[in-house]
C-alpha cells in the first residue's frame, strides 16, 4: 500500500469486537399532507472493522436513504430520520449538530455512489479536488497534501497518476472516475465506508476491476464497507453479510454464504430466483432453416467530426465498421458488448435514426434508396423498446393514446378501433384495461416498460429491437418482462433483435449471439457456442467479469484486467484493421487472428 | 416486488374545473376581468373624456390637483382628469399587452421551434438572424419601424411584436433542441411518424409551460415599451391615453404630484400580476404529470 503517506486521521483503531457503526432502530420518513410516511422503518444493523456489509434490495427498498441518514445528507426538512440511533464508535451521529457531522464526514466516514460524473465538480482538476478533501480535514502543508493525493490516486492504480492530477472529470473514463472517487473516500482513510451501487453505471469488465480494487483496498486499510447494492452477483462477491431489505424494512439478515445457501424468507429466496444466472437456461430448438427477416451487409456508420476553417471533416468516429448478420424469423439475436462498442448505432441504423454505409435488407426491401413512403411501410415491419421506458413515453400522453399512437400514424382503422386495439394490447402485454387513461408517471418502470412493448406490437412487426430494454429494471421486474417476451415470441413469431451489456441475460433469452467490440463482430454463432466454448479473449474477458450470484464460486485466478477500451476515434482517412470472421465449425464465427 | 398500481387516484376533473380550485388563479382572473371591463366599458364609467382639459383642473399655480371628491384620482399636468384616462389607457394597454405579446410569442414559437427541429443550415439561418435582431437596438428599431408606417395602435402592437419575439425565440430554441433528443420523439420517429407529427403533437405540449411563462412576463414588458415609444414620440399618439404614456408625461411632477406616476403603474403592475397568477395555475393544471398533486 502506498497510501501511508497520509497520516492516520480520526480514525481510532477500534479492537475489532466492537463494531465501528451501529444502527438502532433507524426510521426515516417523509414529511406528507396526511403527515409522516416512514420509508425506513425500525432498522437495525451494525458493521465491524475490516468487513463488508452488503444492503441489498430492489428499488424503493430504502437502501440508499438509509446510507444518507449515515451521512447525515437527508433532504431536510421533507426527509428525515424521526426515530433511532446512529452510532459511530462512542459518536451519536443522530444528536450531532450539522457543523460537528461535517468534520466527521469524510473524514471517518466517506461516500462513494454511483454516477461518479456527478460526483466530481467538472471545472476542477482531479488534483485540485483531492487536494481539497485533504486539505478540509487535516491541518497538512499544500505539499504534503499533494503528496498524499498523488499516493492515493497511486493506490487505486490509476495509470499515469502524476498525469491524472492535472486532468479535468470530462478527460477520464467512466472506470477511472470511479477510481478517483476511490482515492478521494479513502485517501484519509475513513473507518466506514458507504459504497452506494458503486459499479451499476459501469461496464462489466470495468465492474471487475473496482470491485478487486475496493476489496484490495479494504485488506490494506481495514476500512468497514457498507455495499448498497441491487446486484445478487456483486453481494455474492463481496459481502460479509447481507441485509435484505423490502420497502423500507429488513426481511433478512445472515451472513452471506448461509443466505445463498438456505434463504430463510420467501422473499429472499424469491429475490434471488429472479437473478438471471450463466448457463441455466432451457434449450430449445433452433429456428435455423427460417428465413431472415432482416440481412445486414458490411453496414457502416461513421460519425464525422468537423474541424479548421471550413469545417472540414478532421476526424471520425467509426462507430459501427463493416458489421453483417441476419436475423431469422423468430429468433432472438443477440448483440453484446460494452458501451461505446457501437450495439446501439446499429439499432439505430435499422431505424433509420442514423444514416449508414452498406446494405441493410428488412423485410425483403433495402433501406438505402426507399422513398418516405417505402421507409414508411418498412418501418410497420421493424419496431423497437428502449432502455428507459419513462424516457420513450411521452410523459403526457395516456398509455392508451401512446399505444394507439402507431396506428394512427399509419392511418389504421377509426378511433374506437384503435381504442379496442390499444385496450386489447394492454391485456396482452399483463395490464388492465382501466389503465388506459392514465399517464407513463402513474405506472410502475415494469409496467411503463410493457406499454412500450405493446406500442412495439400494435403494428404487427416481423422484429422487434430491444435495446438493453430490460437493463433498467429490478431483477424480479425484468424477470418478469423477459418471459413476456418470450411468450410473445412463441405466439406470433417475433424475431427480436436483443442488444444487452448483461451476458447473464444475454445467455438466458437468445438464441445466437454476436459480441461487438470498437464497432466490429469479433465472435458470432449460437448461444451454445459463444458462451460455451468462447473463442475470443475479449469474449473470454466479458463472460469471465460477470459477477456470480454464488458465494461458493471460485474466480479463476486469471490476469487482472486492466486498461482501458481504445477509442473508436480515427483522423479521416484512416480506420481500424478489419476483422475478418472465419468459420471454425458449425457457423461458429471467430475474428481470424484468434482462430488457433 | 410485483409491478404494483400507483395509487388508484380519482378520474382527474377538468383543466378548467381544476384551475378554479385555485384561489390565486381565481383572484387573477377577477382582476383581469376588472381590468377588461373598465377598458371596454370606460365611455360609460368615465366621468370626463380623457382629452378634456378642466380649467379648475389645475391649482392657481399650474400643479395638478391631488386627489379629491371631483377628480377621484387626481388631474395630471394639463388639468385633465387621471380616473377617465387611466380608464381609457387601459383600452390601449390591454390590445398591447394581449396582442402585440401573443403575436410576438407565436412568432418567436415557430421560428425557435424550426431552427430546434431541423437545425443545419435552416437553423443556422433562423438563429443567425435572431442574433441579429437581438444585438441590434430594439428601441432604434421600433423607431425605424414607426417612422415608416403612420402610428396607430395595431401599428404600435405590431412593432412591438416585431422587436419583442426575440428572446422568446431564443428560449424555445434551446428548449427544442433538448426534446428532439429525448428517447420518446426517437421512439415516434421509429414508428414513422412525420414532422407535422412529431412538431404539434409531441414537442409543442411540453413547450406549453415555457410558453406560458413568457407570455405573462411579457405583458409588462410591452406595456412599459409601448409607454417608450409614446415618450418618445412613435408610440400611441397622444393625447389617446396608455398607461405608459401617462406615467411619462407626468414623470416630470413625480415629486409634487407622485400619484400619476404610481397610479398608472400600479395599474400596470396589477395587469402583469394577474396574467401571472392565472399563467403559473395554467401551466400547473395543463401538466398531466401534475395531476393528483394539487
Amino acid at each position: 500500500m502506498t497510501v501511508a503517506a497520509a497520516p492516520l486521521s480520526g480514525a481510532v483503531a477500534a479492537p475489532d469486537a466492537l463494531p465501528v457503526l451501529s444502527v438502532e432502530g433507524l426510521t426515516v420518513s417523509v414529511r406528507t399532507e396526511h403527515g409522516l410516511r416512514p420509508l425506513v422503518r425500525d432498522l437495525s444493523f451494525h458493521v465491524n472493522r475490516g468487513e463488508t456489509l452488503a444492503i441489498a434490495g430492489e428499488s424503493g427498498s430504502g437502501k440508499s436513504l438509509t446510507s444518507l441518514a449515515i451521512m447525515g445528507l437527508l433532504p431536510f426538512p421533507a426527509v428525515r430520520a424521526t426515530a433511532g440511533r446512529i452510532r459511530l464508535g462512542a459518536t451519536d451521529l443522530t444528536a450531532l449538530p450539522e457543523a460537528q457531522m461535517r468534520r466527521i464526514r469524510g473524514d471517518r466516514i466517506a461516500m462513494i455512489f454511483q454516477e461518479p460524473m456527478s460526483s466530481l465538480n467538472p471545472v476542477l482538476t482531479i488534483g485540485t479536488q483531492l487536494i481539497e478533501a485533504i486539505c478540509a480535514h487535516q491541518d497538512v502543508s499544500p505539499s504534503a497534501a499533494q503528496t498524499a493525493a498523488l499516493a492515493a490516486l497511486t493506490s487505486v492504480r490509476l495509470s499515469h497518476p502524476k498525469r491524472r492530477m492535472a486532468q479535468y472529470p470530462h478527460e477520464l473514463s467512466g472506470g477511472m472516475r470511479q477510481r478517483v472517487m476511490i482515492a478521494m473516500a479513502l485517501a484519509l482513510r475513513p473507518e466506514v465506508l458507504i459504497a452506494d451501487e458503486p459499479t451499476t453505471a459501469l461496464d462489466v469488465t470495468v465492474q471487475r476491476e473496482v470491485l478487486d480494487l475496493l476489496r484490495d483496498l479494504q485488506r490494506d486499510l481495514g476500512t468497514a464497507i457498507i455495499l448498497i447494492t441491487h446486484d445478487m452477483g456483486v453481494v455474492a462477491e463481496m459481502a460479509d453479510r447481507v441485509i435484505v431489505m423490502k420497502s423500507g424494512a429488513m426481511v433478512e439478515q445472515a451472513p452471506v454464504g448461509s443466505l445463498f445457501k438456505a434463504p430463510a424468507k420467501a422473499y429472499t429466496r424469491d429475490l434471488l430466483a429472479a437473478v438471471p444466472r450463466m448457463g441455466q437456461r432451457i434449450e430449445r430448438p433452433e429456428p435455423t432453416t427460417a428465413p431472415p427477416v432482416a440481412r445486414l451487409q458490411d453496414v457502416i456508420v461513421r460519425f464525422p467530426l468537423k474541424g479548421g476553417l471550413f469545417g472540414r471533416t478532421v476526424q471520425q468516429v467509426h462507430a459501427v465498421e463493416k458489421v453483417s448478420f441476419d436475423i431469422r424469423r423468430g429468433e432472438t439475436f443477440a448483440l453484446v458488448g460494452e458501451s461505446g462498442c457501437g450495439k446501439s448505432t446499429i439499432a439505430k441504423a435499422m431505424v433509420g435514426l442514423v444514416p449508414h454505409q452498406g446494405s441493410i435488407t428488412l423485410a425483403g426491401q433495402t433501406l438505402s434508396g426507399l422513398n418516405r413512403d417505402q421507409m414508411k411501410a418498412v418501418r410497420r415491419r421493424v419496431q423497437m423498446v428502449f432502455q428507459d421506458p419513462m424516457a420513450a413515453l411521452n410523459p403526457r400522453k395516456t398509455a392508451g393514446d401512446l399505444i394507439a399512437e402507431p396506428l394512427l400514424i399509419h392511418d389504421i382503422g377509426t378511433p374506437d378501433d384503435r381504442r379496442n386495439a390499444a385496450a386489447d394490447l394492454m391485456r396482452r402485454v399483463g395490464l388492465s384495461n382501466d389503465q388506459l387513461d392514465r399517464y407513463p408517471h402513474e405506472f410502475s418502470g415494469g409496467q411503463r416498460q410493457r406499454i412500450c412493448i405493446a406500442r412495439a406490437l400494435a403494428l404487427k412487426p416481423d422484429l422487434i429491437i430491444a435495446d438493453e430494454s430490460v437493463s433498467a429494471l429490478d431483477v424480479s421486474v425484468q424477470a418478469r418482462v423477459l418471459n413476456l417476451l418470450r411468450e410473445l415470441q412463441q405466439e406470433l413469431g417475433l424475431a427480436y433483435l436483443f442488444i444487452s451489456h448483461d451476458m447473464a441475460v444475454v445467455d438466458n433469452i437468445s438464441d445466437r449471439v454476436a459480441v461487438m467490440y470498437l464497432g466490429q463482430i469479433v465472435e458470432m454463432g449460437s448461444r451454445a457456442q459463444v458462451f460455451s466454448n468462447p473463442q475470443h479473449p475479449y469474449t473470454q474477458r466479458l463472460i469471465e467479469a460477470v459477477p456470480v450470484p454464488d458465494p461458493a464460486h471460485i474466480r479463476p485466478p486469471g490476469v487482472r484486467l486492466s486498461g482501458d477500451i481504445p477509442s473508436p476515434l480515427y483522423p479521416a482517412g484512416s480506420g481500424p484493421a478489419p476483422v475478418v470472421l472465419q468459420d471454425i465449425g458449425g457457423g461458429h464465427l471467430v475474428a481470424q487472428s484468434w482462430t488457433r | 416486488m410485483a409491478d404494483t398500481t400507483a395509487d388508484l387516484n380519482p378520474r382527474p376533473k377538468s383543466a378548467l374545473r381544476r384551475l378554479m380550485q385555485r384561489k390565486l388563479a381565481l383572484f387573477g382572473l377577477a382582476l383581469i376581468a376588472v381590468v377588461v371591463a373598465g377598458a371596454v366599458f370606460a365611455p360609460w364609467i368615465a366621468p370626463f373624456a380623457p382629452q378634456e382639459q378642466h380649467f379648475d383642473g389645475l391649482t392657481l399655480e399650474g400643479a395638478p390637483l391631488p386627489p379629491d371628491a371631483r377628480f377621484i384620482l387626481g388631474t395630471d399636468l394639463l388639468g385633465r382628469d387621471l380616473f377617465s384616462r387611466i380608464l381609457y389607457g387601459a383600452q390601449t394597454s390591454l390590445v398591447i399587452g394581449v396582442v402585440a405579446n401573443s403575436l410576438a410569442l407565436t412568432i418567436g414559437t415557430l421560428v425557435g421551434l424550426t431552427a430546434g427541429f431541423f437545425r443545419g443550415w435552416i437553423g443556422a439561418v433562423l438563429m443567425r438572424f435572431t442574433d441579429l435582431m437581438m444585438a441590434f437596438p430594439a428601441l432604434l428599431l421600433a423607431i425605424c419601424l414607426a417612422a415608416i408606417f403612420k402610428p396607430s395602435l395595431w401599428i404600435v402592437a405590431l412593432v412591438i411584436a416585431l422587436v419583442n419575439w426575440v428572446q422568446a425565440a431564443r428560449v424555445i430554441y434551446t428548449e427544442t433542441t433538448s426534446l428532439v433528443e429525448r428517447d420518446f420523439i426517437a421512439a415516434e420517429r421509429t414508428l414513422g411518424a412525420g414532422t407535422g407529427r412529431i412538431l404539434f403533437h409531441h414537442i409543442l405540449p411540453h413547450l406549453v409551460p415555457t410558453i406560458i411563462v413568457w407570455g405573462t412576463l411579457g405583458i409588462s414588458t410591452t406595456v412599459l415599451l409601448e409607454a417608450t415609444l409614446s415618450f418618445l414620440g412613435v408610440g400611441v399618439q397622444p393625447p389617446t391615453p396608455s398607461w405608459g404614456n401617462i406615467i411619462f408625461e407626468n414623470q416630470t411632477y413625480f415629486q409634487a404630484a407622485p400619484w400619476l406616476v404610481f397610479l398608472p403603474g400600479a395599474a400596470i403592475i396589477l395587469l402583469a400580476l394577474a396574467f401571472n397568477l392565472v399563467g403559473d395555475a395554467l401551466r400547473d393544471v395543463l401538466d398531466p404529470t401534475q395531476r393528483g398533486r394539487d
